[in-house]
Formats: C-alpha cells, sequence, structure tokens
C-alpha cells in the first residue's frame, strides 16, 4: 500500500469532529438528550457503572459464556469438518442434510433453547454453540477438501501413518480455511450471546443494554454499546496476535505472493 | 526519420530499506518505422521495466523518450504496450469481440461498423467462432490473441510486446511467432518485441539489442537479415542462424563484467 | 455421483423417520419436540391459511427495506473511499471503530429512537449489513490488478474512463461478494429484532409460539424461515448470473475443478 504506514492524522480528525458535533449536538438540544445524551455524560456513566461493579459483573458474564461457546463450538467444527472433509463416503451421507439446515438463520434456534433448556446460561451456551459450530465446519471441510492430492501422497510415499498424515499434513494444510472459520466465528459468537441475553437473559452485556433501554438510561445503554464495541474489538486484536504467530509461514508466503 | 528515440534512459528504484537498485544503466537506440526491433536479455535485467519506459507508463530517472520527435512523459498515442501477463490484462467482464471492440473504442471510433472491423481482427488472429467467448473460457495462447487484435483495433503506429509468449508451450509460441509476422507484414506496423528466447528473436526481427544483466546496457546490437517470409523450417536452418545465436548467447551468459 | 446424492437423501429420510418414531413412542417429550408428521401437518395449514406467508412478507419489506437502503448508501461510499485514499484514511479510523460492533446490540439504541416501529428494524439492518457491502466494495474497488490500471493507461483512457469501463466492471464481482455477505445477515437482524421489539414478522412469531406453547407452530415457523433462507440464496444466485455472466461461468467451472 506504499510507503511506511504514517499515523492518520485526517482518520482521528474525522472522528473526533464527529465526537464534537455529537457532544454539542446532544447538549444544545434538549429534546435529543434523551435519546442521545453527550458524550461527556456516557464517559461519565460509564464511570460510575464500572465503579459500582455493575459494567464488569455483566461484562464477565457475556464473556464467560461467549469462551464457553466459541471453544465448545470450535472443538465440535474443526474435529467433525476433518472427519467430513477427509472421508468423502461421510461428508456425502450427511450433506444433504447440512445443505438443509444451513439456511435457517441460527438465532431461530433461540425458542427451541428456550424450550428445552430454560433461561440461563447452558441456554445461552448452547445457541452460542450451535451458531458458531457453522462458519467453523463449513471453512473447514472446505479446507480439507482443497488439499492438494499431491501433498497427501507425499506423506504417503514417506510411509506416514493415517494418524501422522491427519496431524502433520492435513492439519497444517487446512489451516488458513480454518482460521478464516474461526474468525468468522468470533463476531458470530458475540452476537449470539448478547442477542441470547437480549431476548432472554437476566445477566450479561445483551441484557444490560436492553434492560437500560427500557428503564430509558440512555447514558448507561450507550456506555454498555461502547463497552461491547471495545470488547469485541479487544477480542479482534486478540485473535490476529494469536494468529500471526500460528500462522507465521503463511504471513511469508502470501507477502511474497503479492509482492 | 525514426519513429522510436530512446535517448540515454536510465531507471533506479528506492527500496524499502533506502539502498537504490539500478535497473537500467543506460540505454540509447532508435527504431526506424515498419522496424521488427527485439531486445534480448538475462531474466531480470530490466526488460519489462524499459518497455514500460518506452510506453510511458513509468518515467525514466534520466533520459528521454520521443515517439516521433516529440519527447514523452506519459502515454502517447499511435503507441501501444502488450503486456506479459495478457490474462490479467484482458477484459474479463466483455466477451472477445467486447475486448477488441475496446481498442476501437479507445481509438474513439464508435461506429456501427466498429462491430465488423472488429470481427475482421479476430479473423486475423485466427480466433474466428470464438466471438461470443469470455476470456477465461480461452486457453492461454487464444488470450494472448485476443490481447493482440485487441492492441491492433487501437491502429498503433508502434507496438511494444512484453515477452508475449513466455508463458505459452512450445508449439503454441511458434504458431503465435508466424502470427504475428503476419500481422507485422500486412498492417505494417513497427514492433518493439522483448522476449529470453535468443531464437525466437532471431526469428522474428530486423535487428536485435542484446541487453546486459543489471543494470542494464546495450552490449551488442546485431542486424538480422535473413529474407522474408521466414519459415520455422528453413529460416532456422540457416548456418548463420546458429551463428548468431552463439554469439548473443556467449555475450548473455559470459559474467558480469 | 447419483449414488451419492441418493445416499445423502436416504439418510435424510432416514433421520425424518427415526425422528417421527421416537416421537411416537414418546421417548423425548412431545411438548418439547413434536412429531415430524404434525410439524408438517401445522406447517401446511398455516402456509395454506396464509398466516405464514402474510408474516414472511411483514418481514422481509423491512428486511428489504434496510437492504436496499444499504446498498444505495455504502456502495457508492465504498466505491468514493476505493478510489480516493483522502477519503478513505479520513473515514478509515471510524469506520475501524464502528465495524466490532455486534449489530444486535444496535436495537435497544434504534428501540430508543424509533420504539417498535419498522424503521428499528430497517435500521437495524441497515447498519449490520453496511459494513460487509463497504469493506467489499472498498477492496474491490482498491485491488485491483496494476496490470489491468496499466492496460487503461497503454489505451490512453481518462480517468473517468477509467472507473467507468474498468475499474467498476472489475470490482463487481467483489461488489457482489458484499451484497450476497450481507443476506443472511439480513435474514438473521431481522429474526432478532422481531424477537426483541416487534409485535409481527416471523421472529415475533417464532418467540410468541415458544411463549404460548404452541410448539408445533414453533418448529412450524422455523422450517418457513429455513425454506426463506434457501429461496433467497437461490434468487440471489439467479441474479449474479444475470448480472454477471461471465464471472459466474468462472466461479461455477472453478467448483466442478
Amino acid at each position: 500500500m506504499g510507503g511506511a504506514k504514517t499515523f492518520n492524522w485526517a482518520g482521528w480528525s474525522s472522528l473526533i469532529l464527529l465526537l464534537l458535533a455529537w457532544e454539542l449536538g446532544a447538549r444544545s438540544t434538549a429534546a435529543l438528550q434523551v435519546y442521545l445524551p453527550p458524550i461527556s455524560e456516557v464517559i461519565g456513566a460509564s464511570g460510575q457503572l464500572f465503579i459500582a461493579g455493575q459494567l464488569g459483573d455483566h461484562a464477565l458474564v457475556t464473556l464467560e459464556r461467549f469462551f464457553a461457546g466459541y471453544l465448545i463450538a470450535s472443538g465440535i467444527g474443526v474435529s467433525v469438518g476433518i472427519g467430513l472433509g477427509y472421508f468423502r463416503s461421510l461428508h456425502n451421507l450427511v450433506g444433504i442434510v447440512i445443505e438443509f439446515l444451513r439456511p435457517m438463520p441460527s438465532v431461530a434456534i433461540i425458542p427451541v433453547a428456550i424450550l428445552m433448556l430454560g433461561i440461563g446460561d447452558s441456554m445461552i451456551v448452547a445457541v452460542t454453540v450451535y451458531a458458531t459450530v457453522w462458519p467453523i465446519l463449513i471453512n473447514t471441510i472446505d479446507g480439507v477438501r482443497h488439499i492438494d492430492s499431491t501433498l497427501v501422497d507425499t506423506g504417503r510415499t514417506f510411509g506416514l501413518s493415517r494418524w501422522r498424515i491427519l496431524w502433520q499434513i492435513i492439519l497444517p494444510g487446512a489451516s488458513p480455511y480454518i482460521v478464516t472459520g474461526l474468525r468468522i466465528a468470533l463476531a458470530i459468537a458475540l452476537i449470539l450471546v448478547t442477542t441470547a441475553e437480549m431476548v432472554a437473559g437476566s445477566k450479561g452485556l445483551g441484557f444490560f443494554i436492553l434492560d437500560e433501554e427500557r428503564s430509558m438510561n440512555s447514558s448507561n445503554m450507550y456506555a454498555g454499546v461502547v463497552i461491547v464495541a471495545a470488547l469485541g474489538y479487544a477480542l479482534n486484536r486478540l485473535f490476529l496476535a494469536l494468529e500471526s504467530r500460528v500462522m507465521r509461514w503463511r504471513h511469508g508466503m502470501v507477502a511474497r505472493e503479492t509482492a | 526519420m525514426p519513429i522510436l528515440e530512446v535517448k540515454s534512459i536510465s531507471k533506479s528504484y528506492r527500496q524499502a530499506g533506502g539502498n537504490t537498485t539500478a535497473a537500467i544503466g543506460s540505454i540509447s537506440c532508435q527504431v526506424e518505422p515498419g522496424e521488427f526491433v527485439s531486445f534480448v536479455g538475462p531474466s531480470g535485467c530490466g526488460k519489462t521495466t524499459l518497455l514500460m519506459t518506452i510506453a510511458g507508463l513509468l518515467a525514466p530517472s534520466a533520459g528521454s523518450v520521443l515517439v516521433n520527435s516529440k519527447e514523452i512523459s506519459s502515454p502517447p498515442p499511435d503507441l501501444v504496450l502488450l503486456f506479459q501477463e495478457y490474462n490479467k490484462s484482458l477484459f474479463a467482464w466483455r466477451t472477445v469481440l467486447g475486448n477488441v471492440r475496446f481498442g476501437l473504442e479507445a481509438r474513439g471510433d464508435r461506429s456501427s461498423n466498429a462491430s465488423s472491423k472488429a470481427r475482421s481482427l479476430i479473423d486475423l488472429v485466427g480466433l474466428k467462432g470464438f466471438e461470443n467467448h469470455f476470456p477465461w473460457e480461452l486457453s492461454g495462447g487464444m488470450q494472448q490473441r485476443v490481447a493482440i487484435a485487441r492492441a491492433l483495433a487501437y491502429e498503433p503506429k508502434v507496438l511494444l510486446m512484453d515477452e508475449p509468449f513466455g508463458s505459452l508451450d512450445a508449439l503454441t509460441r511458434l504458431e503465435l511467432e508466424d502470427a504475428v509476422l503476419r500481422l507485422w507484414a500486412e498492417l505494417k506496423t513497427t514492433i518493439v518485441f522483448i522476449t529470453h528466447d535468443i531464437e525466437e528473436a532471431i526469428y522474428l526481427s530486423d535487428r536485435i539489442l542484446v541487453l546486459s544483466r543489471r543494470p542494464s546496457e546495450i552490449i551488442e546490437e546485431m542486424p538480422v537479415d535473413f529474407p522474408r517470409p521466414r519459415n520455422q523450417v528453413s529460416t532456422r536452418a540457416e548456418a548463420r542462424f546458429m551463428e548468431i545465436r552463439n554469439t548473443i548467447y556467449r555475450q548473455i551468459s559470459s559474467p558480469a563484467d | 455421483m447419483r449414488a451419492q446424492k441418493l445416499a445423502g437423501l436416504l439418510f435424510l429420510l432416514a433421520l425424518m423417520a427415526a425422528w417421527e418414531l421416537t416421537a411416537r413412542a414418546e421417548l423425548i417429550n412431545p411438548l418439547i419436540v413434536p412429531r415430524l408428521s404434525r410439524i408438517l401437518g401445522v406447517f401446511w395449514d398455516l402456509v395454506s391459511s396464509g398466516q405464514i406467508p402474510m408474516q414472511i412478507l411483514v418481514s422481509m419489506k423491512r428486511a428489504a427495506s434496510g437492504y436496499l437502503l444499504a446498498a444505495a448508501v455504502f456502495i457508492p461510499l465504498g466505491i468514493l473511499m476505493g478510489l480516493s485514499e483522502r477519503i478513505h484514511r479520513a473515514l478509515e479510523v471510524i469506520v475501524e471503530m464502528l465495524r466490532p460492533l455486534p449489530p444486535p446490540v444496535m436495537i435497544p439504541v434504534a428501540l430508543l429512537f424509533f420504539g417498535l416501529e419498522d424503521e428499528m428494524k430497517i435500521f437495524v439492518i441497515f447498519f449490520s449489513c453496511a459494513w460487509p457491502m463497504l469493506l467489499n466494495t472498498i477492496d474491490g474497488v482498491r485491488n485491483l490488478d496494476w496490470v489491468l490500471l496499466n492496460t487503461a493507461r497503454t489505451f490512453r483512457l481518462s480517468r473517468a474512463g477509467t472507473i467507468w469501463r474498468i475499474i467498476l466492471p472489475a470490482a463487481s464481482p467483489q461488489i457482489m461478494t458484499g451484497l450476497r455477505v450481507s443476506l443472511p445477515i439480513m435474514l438473521i437482524l431481522v429474526v432478532i429484532s422481531e424477537m426483541v421489539g416487534s409485535t409481527d414478522g416471523i421472529g415475533y412469531f417464532i418467540l410468541d409460539a415458544q411463549r404460548r406453547f404452541r410448539v408445533a407452530q414453533m418448529y412450524a415457523g422455523m422450517l418457513a424461515l429455513a425454506i426463506l433462507g434457501y429461496a433467497l440464496n437461490q434468487l440471489f444466485n439467479l441474479l449474479h448470473r444475470r448480472l454477471l455472466p461471465w464471472h459466474w461461468g468462472m466461479m461455477t467451472r472453478r467448483d466442478e475443478g
């Protein structure tokens, strides 16, 4: 993209201008303040909530559910995905069922989950797992299927056992696709957790934001929104950091190809 | 009156670390109208950079290029560059006919008989019947022909060709060499050709300019006066053919001076 | 190939039969998972009585409005940001700040502004579809191969001509991808926003059925949603084939490999 990355003065200035407009606009129109309180109030409210421990508690609950759902889904998605990707016959068997279930938006499973598990942690984690599994599964299958048979044959000609081929060739070979699936799943998991909390929760950031809206505490509501955004951002960075370490070989290869 | 003059062109690039790489050391030459001139050199010697500079797509670090005695600073009219990566240069969203018509449109010809002109060009490059195909449906050799037809539709006085046949298989290459010669004889365009294939250069050209390694300079200029029309069997069988080839080969593969 | 498809179909039917049998044998609580036959029966009733189609229509009106509005705003914006580095830099930070927001979190905000009206859902969908459309469009416009851009230059196209006749067509597959990716997002968000803040629509229908313990209705609604998702996908494919036949051909050929 040409040249070293200079500090984006223009970008940050636009943001600050926008925030300033928000602040001044909110302050000037009293009627607007219910809907759009000045940022200073939002920041103030955030501070208060943090000190009172409220925001922290809700955030923790949401994060716990998020990680539980994400990790379980990753385990299931990758392992089943490898199995389905590797064993064509299995994939042919299950393929049509998958194609049937895919078009249904995963959030529609929430009412069923409530029916089966009530409202609470297990329901929220369950729907998160259900929704998050899909991108991981699909991308993993894709990745395994796209592995050049030459690679596998190379392993076989070196006398590698089936297990070792899986571990040392297939998994690394499919990893770019798997990582893509995991990245998409990150956003989806967060969406599902917050949604489930909104629909039927009593704790968590999703519930908090909705609850504050219902009580017309807009500053608190916005505070919650900002925290969720910050969480999303932080999780993304965490993912990128992990990914760049694990996938260093790929980064070099891609960089060379695009040079 | 030379149609193309290259006057002491040099080109250096600044690298990320602050070092400068000199791609072209100093090159000067002239091309007369209607000539078929080839540049031959080892890979990495800056042939593409040279052609892009002549085409006006790159500015030289020093020196100048004159087309029709006018110094250029951007792509001049009457000149077209045919890229090495033809598959990236063709317009995937247009059919063969659409791509060739583009050459006419770029010239300003949107008349009603533009289509028939395009069709005759498509026929000329041997792709009759493929007018309504999309580029992805064609083989590499066919795609290159489309690119050539599109360039010719522009009716350039000078056609620059950057290793056009480098990624094709040997037999297709020979076919296209003859196709280019036929077109050149018929349309009387001036052609500046780049290749790493010495024998191809000898087969096609009136004159060969041999380039050194980076930073490149012209180390040899060889006239090639075999009779035309050339023939893949008889021309290549001439004793002089191998002599020229060996001379050039020795020039190129000797260690950098 | 056919045999394998058959095996898959048989497996599906076997699963459905297993469902029916276990439900009949009351191995699972019929209040939570009723018989498949009953669900299908209820589904048929709700469809033929027009109830489900009406709810779907209500939802789709909102969904389509949000989707098309987002396309009308964010695709041109993406093109602008892709073409002008200055505009891109200016808006980059704001975009990166808003991106990590999970769209459902905007629902309470929208509720605050719009209450339970249609505008609330339209706004939420508008906001959620923005990012895939914007980012894919920017990507498509910015990351064009330099060979393509240089081809435009060697044919001396004007800036406007280059944008209109080369950049936009070349970026259209990626823009299409953005539109395609936004489709399931649109569907998800309309369902969520109806579950959280609505009195009609298919999302509300499903949740309401659960609350009233009309379990078969709930499953029927989910089935309707799955069919809707499938239908939208097929519709989009049709559109893709019509608008970008050249790209469709490339894509489908690759998958068969």
